[in-house]
């Protein structure tokens, strides 16, 4: 699915990571952790064509994401739900509507009408759907943000800090959806400094466990 | 036909992906309708002087006036081989030798209405009005040379070239300053397209987020821009064509400040204003949108 092979960036030449190699398998689940400012928001920019590579390759869904021009850009982003920890919604639109904004540009907002009740109750918020993004709390917001990044069947789901700004109860709620997601085939990639959520998950999901730390990869997971 | 009409008709999810900016679309609104209203104003002007310049050049060029020697003893006979001579002439229509009143009156403006004529050596004038094929003028000039001594031939190039030279230029000036309005309408569209697209690189980011192509974002704008510069230059050409139809009107002859305006299948001109206001605020947008979205990358 998503590929990184001997994958190197930094910024103001500074080198965040070097020669760093990831593969996204269909159907797996990956948790990636690290301490703060180690890379993970900017390995996983790098998976969905948010950024280029300095050195190295990227291919998403067997294509050189480095040679993909803006368009091709967007089609791959339409088999990849981006989960931010800030969510980063249209405020002036409706949770209803910000959750078929994919369906909306891709051109097929006529779907929204039956996949968005569903994921609606899927993710508990039907009550909620005609407010704007800043009445929800931060949960609520999440939760959204989950119900926009699948709305339009994904193969890939990768979430930045997903649980961050909830508490205990949703961050399992939320974590709960992604397994669930997972064992319909979606595959997962979840940045996470939440130790606990990933300890909590391993007796439900077969997660591969990666630690990005001194700028490499390392597998992650006994001492977890 | 399916772009204009997807333009018009649009797409009122995409619509909403990107929030109204008020102060934006009040402005644009604004200095469209003014835009239009001067282009109204300059294209009236432009075509007025067009008409009255072919109007006054066409009469011109049709007559001549021949000048006798003022000469008490030979003038009779002078007058009778002229009039021999122009009558005989292919391509002249008539000839009529003006009358002592005739010539009183054309003298007047400068003399006063107490001149005697009588007492003065004044030289005869005859009009000559060509036919539509016009005569052989140095032809004419000769002969009358040979026969009429002292006979000259006035066939008005000398006021006619630079009338048609001052009506070409006052043309010039008057779709000059319809471009440079044009020009303008783009520069300034093309900086309240920068100023909203600037305003909304979030929007932009978010959209590109959840897959949307370039095309997309950027027709958001771009309908956007272009049906409020269409409005807006609708209001001006309503505006313009009220003000040209309550201003006082004249003939032709009563000059360019009286008779400004459209007349019969003029009037199209007008109305493609908001057209082409539209046109020059889609590409204005489109170019500057898409400049934007390259550089956001």
């Amino acid at each position: 699915m998503i590929e990184l092979d001997n994958v190197s960036y930094g910024y103001g030449g500074n080198a965040l990571f070097s020669q760093v190699s990831l593969t996204l398998a269909p159907g797996s689940f990956h948790f990636l952790t690290g301490p703060s400012g180690a890379g993970k928001t900017t390995l996983l920019r790098l998976c969905y064509a948010d950024l280029r590579a300095m050195k190295g390759k990227v291919r998403i869904f067997e294509q050189d994401a480095g040679a993909l021009d803006r368009d091709a850009v967007a089609m791959s982003r339409r088999r990849i739900g981006v989960v931010h920890q800030d969510c980063r919604f249209l405020d002036h639109l409706s949770i209803a509507e910000n959750i078929a904004l994919p369906l909306t540009v891709s051109g097929r907002a006529n779907e929204a009408a039956g996949n968005l009740q569903e994921l609606l109750n899927w993710v508990g918020l039907a009550a909620q759907a005609h407010q704007l993004p800043p009445e929800l709390s931060g949960g609520e917001r999440q939760r959204a943000a989950l119900a926009r990044a699948v709305i339009v069947s994904p193969d890939v789901i990768i979430a930045d800090e997903p649980t961050g700004n909830v508490d205990w109860d949703m961050s399992q709620r939320i974590l709960s959806l992604l397994i669930e997601l997972n064992k319909m085939g979606k595959t997962i990639l979840i940045a996470t400094h939440d130790l606990t959520m990933i300890r909590a998950a391993k007796s439900d999901v077969s997660a591969r466990i990666l630690r990005l730390s001194d700028g490499q990869i390392l597998q992650a997971g006994a001492e977890l | 036909m399916k772009v204009l009409l997807d333009l018009i008709v649009g797409d009122p999810q995409a619509d909403r992906s990107v929030p109204q900016t008020g102060m934006t679309a009040r402005l644009t609104l604004f200095v469209s309708a003014v835009m239009a209203f001067l282009a109204v104003i300059a294209l009236a002007v432009s075509l007025t002087t067009n008409r009255v310049a072919s109007l006054w050049a066409e009469d011109l060029a049709e007559s001549a006036t021949l000048r006798l020697p003022a000469d008490p003893v030979t003038a009779d006979a002078l007058l009778l081989s002229a009039l021999d001579v122009l009558e005989t002439t292919p391509g002249i229509s008539s000839v009529r030798a003006l009358s002592q009143d005739e010539q009183q009156a054309l003298l007047e403006p400068w003399f006063g209405p107490d001149l005697p004529l009588d007492a003065l050596p004044m030289p005869q004038l005859i009009e000559i009005v060509a036919d539509g094929d016009g005569y052989d003028v140095d032809g004419l000039r000769a002969r009358l040379t040979a026969q009429v001594p002292g006979a000259i031939l006035d066939d008005h190039t000398a006021w006619r070239e630079p009338l048609l030279g001052a009506a070409s230029r006052v043309r010039l000036i008057g779709w000059s300053v319809i471009l440079l309005i044009g020009a303008t309408v783009a520069a300034m569209i093309t900086l309240a397209a920068q100023a909203a697209l600037a305003a909304n690189v979030q929007v932009i980011s978010v959209l590109r987020l959840v897959g949307a192509k370039d095309a997309y974002i950027a027709r958001a704008f771009v309908r956007r821009f272009t049906l409020r510069a269409g409005a807006g230059a609708i209001v001006g050409v309503v505006c313009g064509a009220l003000v040209l139809l309550v201003a006082p009107q004249g003939d032709a002859a009563g000059g360019l400040l009286l008779g400004v305006g459209f007349e019969g299948a003029e009037w199209i001109l007008p109305l493609l204003i908001p057209l082409l206001a539209a046109i020059v605020a889609f590409f204005a947008t489109r170019t500057a949108a898409f400049r934007r979205l390259r550089e956001q990358t």
